[in-house]
């Protein structure tokens, strides 16, 4: 008899196993790029998807959530945030600094809380939706002087809606774990 | 020390590749253009345009196979449909060819000089930047097709916006509601000029209109030419609110006429021809030409005859009373009218962009009523050329055929030997 998934501990005690997971190369590449594509792709049909929703840092919690490092996770921000800089006519890094902050910030709490179910995830993606428009939002008003607006109300909305999608994305991506 | 970095070995990595980023982005914000970025940039457009490409293409195929084999239900009905509404079109057509004439030759009077769009090349749309915070959008056409930076990206219903980047296979369109990007416009009616700016949330708005000007509500708003990248009197949109802006200046919100959400086909204006206007019918009409335009002639049997056998949605009223001269304009009107829009196709002058345009930027300045590209369909008969009078003749006779009284003084066409 297994144990239930509620008698799991949310913290990690000093002498506890923490499951540490890696990916095979196409899985590393494919999947944020994947990410990116349905990002530039799906707003095209569904206008209001960008809007709402960002793949690219759902794909980043993920990989730095089930990795635990904290280097791999903030290099994996970065490149994923480069990636999605380039695709628009902003300047480069402003979503690179974002999500490297956000994949340092999800690998360190993965070492830390068990990241596994799914409320553990909703509230952990939620959290660092709102850390990144923070981020980007500081950034891009004091370094490039971007004209922002900042809404409590959107970004608690939206981050909602990530946290919702993030739950169902990383159950599916969670096929593509290999244990170390 | 070592030990000191040994233990913040994490965080001082984090602050490296931080500082990195924030340093790119000041190099960035510094120099000011993107041309530095270019060649990254390229590996990213590069690595994800070729799966939108083929994903549109599948998407397009399977739509045309979709609409041209098995969706032809009520095809039959909207060809009658389109068909009234090209009789129509036609009428309001003369009607304003000949306010474009006018405008033509008032303008040569001034030596004004106009851009017309001369070249367009067709593109798709396949991608966007997936960023709410950066309106662009990717076609799939690029470099090798002609595009460069500026020019300007319009649909047969209005702007979208201007090619940003343009790489070898694919360009980057910055579309006109981004914060960034700018467009040079006036109001139709009060001629009232500004600046059409994207507002953070998608919005578009004009700006630099004085709040003491009178803006209404649904009106027009079209392109000024002052940019240097539109041509002056496309659609832009229209007046949605005016509200009270900052500085003296009023803060007018534009619903944009090209749906930007729903971009698939557009048009790239990739060369523009700036010339002056050519009055066409510049020679002066003899006052002999004048008073035969106003006495009654006889009408030709002959033609009568074919003319009523011919009759079409455009000569009903004619029809109606075939004893009158005026059932003989409508035929020969619609055929001057094909002859005169290929005619006036091969003319230097106005109308070469309209046989480049293909059919739906041809329209889009007749919509307007503005003189800028308007294809010129004014109405000129074959002896048009040798008979001043004769350029005015049909229009003045296509007139009353969509009228039903028959008109006071009809007159037959030039060249079935009217007086002269």
């Amino acid at each position: 008899m297994t144990a239930a998934p509620t008698s799991v501990p949310i913290t990690y005690t000093s002498g506890e196993q923490v499951e540490v997971y890696r990916f095979s190369v196409p899985v590393t590449i494919g999947i944020p790029l994947l990410a990116l594509f349905i990002q530039a792709f799906v707003p095209l049909r569904f206008p209001t998807f960008a809007a709402y929703f960002d793949l690219p840092l759902l794909v980043t919690i993920f990989f730095a959530m089930a990795r635990r490092n904290p280097i791999s996770g903030l290099f994996t921000g970065a490149l994923i945030g480069l990636a999605q800089d380039m695709l628009g006519h902003n300047k480069i890094g402003l979503y690179g600094i974002a999500k490297t902050v956000v994949g340092y910030g999800a690998s360190s709490l993965g070492v830390k809380l068990d990241v596994e179910n799914a409320g553990a995830r909703f509230l952990v993606t939620l959290a660092f939706y709102l850390v990144h428009s923070a981020v980007y939002f500081i950034v891009a008003r004091g370094l490039v002087r971007m004209t922002q607006q900042w809404s409590w109300r959107y970004g608690i909305l939206a981050g909602l809606g990530n946290a919702l999608l993030g739950v169902l994305i990383y159950y599916g991506l969670d096929r593509f774990k290999q244990r170390t | 020390m070592d030990s000191l970095l040994g233990r913040y070995r994490n965080l001082t990595i984090l602050v490296g590749i931080l500082f990195l980023q924030v340093l790119g982005l000041a190099v960035q914000v510094k120099r000011g253009s993107g041309e530095d970025t270019r060649l990254i940039r390229i590996w990213a457009v590069g690595a994800i345009t070729p799966f939108e490409r083929g994903l549109v293409w599948i998407q397009t195929s399977s739509s045309n196979l979709w609409h041209n084999y098995f969706y032809l239900r009520g095809v039959r009905a909207e060809n009658r449909q389109l068909r009234q509404q090209i009789e129509d079109m036609r009428l309001q057509d003369v009607r304003l060819s000949e306010d474009a004439a006018q405008a033509r030759r008032l303008q040569a009077l001034l030596e004004f000089k106009e851009q017309f769009i001369s070249k367009t090349v067709a593109a798709q749309v396949i991608g966007s930047s997936g960023s709410d915070l950066s309106r662009v959008v990717y076609i799939d056409k690029g470099e090798n097709a002609g595009i460069k930076r500026d020019m300007a990206v319009i649909t047969a219903e209005g702007i979208v916006g201007k090619v940003l980047t343009a790489y070898p296979a694919v360009s980057q369109v910055l579309l006109i509601s981004d914060q960034s990007s700018g467009v040079g416009a006036m109001l139709e009616k009060s001629r009232l000029q500004g600046v059409l700016r994207g507002t953070p949330n998608g919005e578009v708005v004009l700006e630099r209109v004085m709040a003491d000007e009178q803006v209404q509500v649904g009106e027009t708003v079209l392109t000024s030419g002052g940019d240097q990248i539109f041509p002056k009197g496309l659609p832009v949109g229209r007046v949605t609110r005016v509200g009270t802006g900052r500085d003296l200046f009023l803060s007018i919100k534009v619903k944009s006429a090209a749906d930007l959400s729903r971009l698939e086909e557009v048009l790239v204006v990739v060369e523009k021809q700036e010339q002056q206007p050519v009055a066409e019918d510049n020679v002066h009409i003899r006052a002999a030409d004048i008073l035969a335009q106003r006495l009654p002639t006889v009408p030709d049997k002959t033609t009568d005859a074919s003319s009523a056998s011919t009759t079409n949605g455009a000569n009903h009223a004619g029809s109606a009373n075939p004893a009158t001269p005026s059932a003989q304009v409508p035929k020969s009107a619609s055929k001057s009218e094909t002859e005169a829009t290929a005619a006036n196709s091969a003319s230097a002058g106005t109308a070469a962009p309209a046989g480049q345009l293909k059919g739906n930027v041809a329209q889009t300045p007749a919509k307007n009523g503005t003189a800028h590209p308007v294809p010129t369909t004014a109405v000129v008969v074959e002896s048009g050329a040798t008979n001043p009078g004769a350029s005015i003749k049909p229009t003045t006779q296509s007139k009353p055929a969509k009228a039903s009284p028959p008109p006071p003084n009809p007159q037959p066409p030039t060249d079935d030997g009217g007086p002269h």
